[in-house]
């Protein structure tokens, strides 16, 4: 148990925004769901980039680009390994999730008519809601939303009656990001696909917290943000099937994304490139590569084990406080607490809590109409990651308990 | 005697100075919170709202003798103490006062990221809006 605790605690070390105090108080850095911080390989390479590579990628004949290029790409494959995908020209280089989902929308949508149906879950984040309202105005085309049970599970028997012919694709989160759920993709996409219907994973939460593979899961499209993963903001994925991402249009026009122009006609690049108009982030994605790098680094499987003992720890510790309820109470759940405590407003005790050094998210987490269905103006959402640990959860407690005195 | 504009401002200040943790400055806003009278939510009008990402503010303003004399409410408690220090420093001033005069003791005692666009509780809007109010008087 010792050797355990020292091995999370040598990860820990690597992340020196850890260290911090904020308001005097040593930070204990609960939002996670929204953000997780940077490891010292990573800041580290961001600086190098720089400082000793910075040039334009897949267009310099001088040597500085072409290191550039051969690193952005070397990141490419990275990532391609590191979710199964079968060829590096099924990565797309995105912003990040909510982009990923908009690409979609907006190129698959090209390819879907009048009536066609596209189902989400009431669990899902504004990113994977507003993409599709938008696409039902320009090509109207149908939202439809799988409901929930009151646990936060997805309600898979109203699913299997919601599946037509119809269906064109089912956009669903792989992890709710402010339940904690994990939803039973596996089997979603393999009725999805019986039906005839288009799969969309929304991977933002579930990347950082276990083993994707695309291969397995046979998704058609999984998307991610390289911030959810210890890399760089301003970086995101989309991992689309070859075959699909050939037949969809361009998303953007622009530079890169075009094979020859002419102003009567112009055509496009092959992939990855067809998706990605304009200079890219090109530090983003290397850095997003070293991310991935540092999670190859680690054992992951000692690092989820050591989430899921944080979250059943601080859920034995919060069910112990008086009124406070618990959102979200999945079996199958990721280490994320979303709670109330009686009537407090959420804010009240996210502000005090923060006066103490404890960073969570407060308010209705991008899931307004989940908020709706709970009948609350928002929940406290305390999120863990893997350099997280249990002295972190005690003043937590401890900071929360002082919040709730203060507020009664 | 009423008391000048910034003098409300500066016994605000004297009031939170005596404090040196912010859970006690945060205690004695929860207080202030707790006795304002607000609106009551059978009174609220969808016009009143003002709503914020985080909390929800109700904004009610009137004028009586050249006075302006505002009403507000939150579903947050500590929006809501802010709330009635900006009410105890607004109310009963003329409208030119509210509009051309700074509020500095919000920043004195250390609360301006309340008023700041991320932390979206309503409060910025609703000083926006106490503004405004008072300039359809000027």
């Amino acid at each position: 148990m010792k050797g355990k605790s020292k091995y999370m605690e040598g990860i820990r070390s690597q992340f020196p925004l850890l260290n911090k105090k904020v308001h005097g108080k040593p930070l204990v850095y609960f939002d996670n769901a929204a953000t997780t911080q940077k490891p010292q390989k990573v800041i580290d390479r961001i600086s190098t980039y720089y400082s000793s590579e910075n040039s334009n990628i897949h267009r310099g004949v001088h040597h500085l680009s072409q290191v550039a290029t051969q690193d952005y790409e070397d990141a490419r494959i990275r990532i391609k390994n590191y979710i199964g995908a079968a060829k590096e020209n099924e990565i797309i280089f995105t912003k990040g999730t909510t982009d990923g989902i908009n690409l979609i929308a907006t190129s698959l949508g090209e390819l879907m008519n009048k009536g066609d149906e596209v189902l989400i879950s009431a669990m899902e984040h504004h990113s994977n809601i507003v993409p599709w309202q938008l696409l039902a105005e320009r090509k109207g085309i149908t939202m439809r939303v799988i409901p929930i049970h009151k646990d936060g599970t997805l309600d898979i028997e109203t699913f299997d009656g919601m599946l037509n012919e119809k269906t064109k694709l089912v956009s669903i989160t792989h992890i709710s990001n402010t339940l904690g759920t994990i939803n039973p993709i596996e089997t979603i996409i393999k009725k999805a696909h019986r039906a005839g219907a288009k799969v969309l994973i929304d991977g933002a939460q579930s990347i950082q917290h276990g083993e994707v593979n695309v291969a397995d899961l046979n998704c058609d499209f999984f998307v991610f943000s390289g911030h959810k993963i210890f890399g760089p903001t301003g970086i995101g994925v989309l991992y689309g099937k070859e075959s699909l991402l050939d037949r969809m249009p361009p998303y953007q026009g622009g530079g890169d994304m075009i094979q020859r122009v002419s102003f009567d006609q112009t055509s496009y690049n092959e992939l990855p490139f067809k998706f990605e108009a304009g200079t890219p982030n090109i530090v983003g994605g290397i850095a997003l590569g070293t991310a991935l790098e540092f999670m190859e680094s680690i054992d992951t499987k000692q690092a989820f084990a050591h989430e899921k003992e944080l979250l059943a720890y601080a859920e034995k510790e919060l069910l112990k406080i008086e009124n406070l309820k618990i959102y979200g109470t999945s079996k199958n759940k990721t280490s994320l607490v979303s709670f109330n405590v009686g009537t407090i407003h959420p804010f009240d005790i996210g502000t005090l809590l923060d006066k103490q050094g404890i960073a969570v998210r407060t308010g209705h987490h991008c899931t307004q109409p989940l908020m709706d269905f709970f009948s609350i103006p928002g929940t406290i959402r305390a999120s863990f990651s893997l350099y997280n640990n249990k002295e972190e959860v005690d003043l937590f407690i401890h900071a929360l308990k002082k919040a709730i005195s203060v507020l009664s | 005697m009423i008391e000048s504009f910034n003098e409300k401002q500066d016994a605000i200040i004297a009031d939170f100075q005596v404090f040196d943790d912010w859970m006690d400055k945060y205690e004695m806003i929860i207080d202030l919170g707790k006795e304002i009278q607000g609106i009551t939510v059978d009174k609220r009008k969808d016009e009143q709202l003002i709503d914020g990402c985080q909390s929800r503010v109700w904004l009610k303003a009137e004028i009586d003798n050249k006075r302006m004399s505002f009403s507000a409410d939150s579903d947050a408690i500590i929006t809501k103490g802010i709330i009635a220090l900006l009410i105890a420093v607004y109310n009963g001033e003329k409208p030119e006062t509210i509009v051309k005069e700074d509020l500095y003791f919000i920043d004195q005692i250390g609360l301006q990221n309340h008023l700041s666009p991320t932390r979206a509780n309503g409060l910025l809007e609703m000083v926006k809006r106490m503004k405004l109010e008072a300039l359809k008087h000027v």
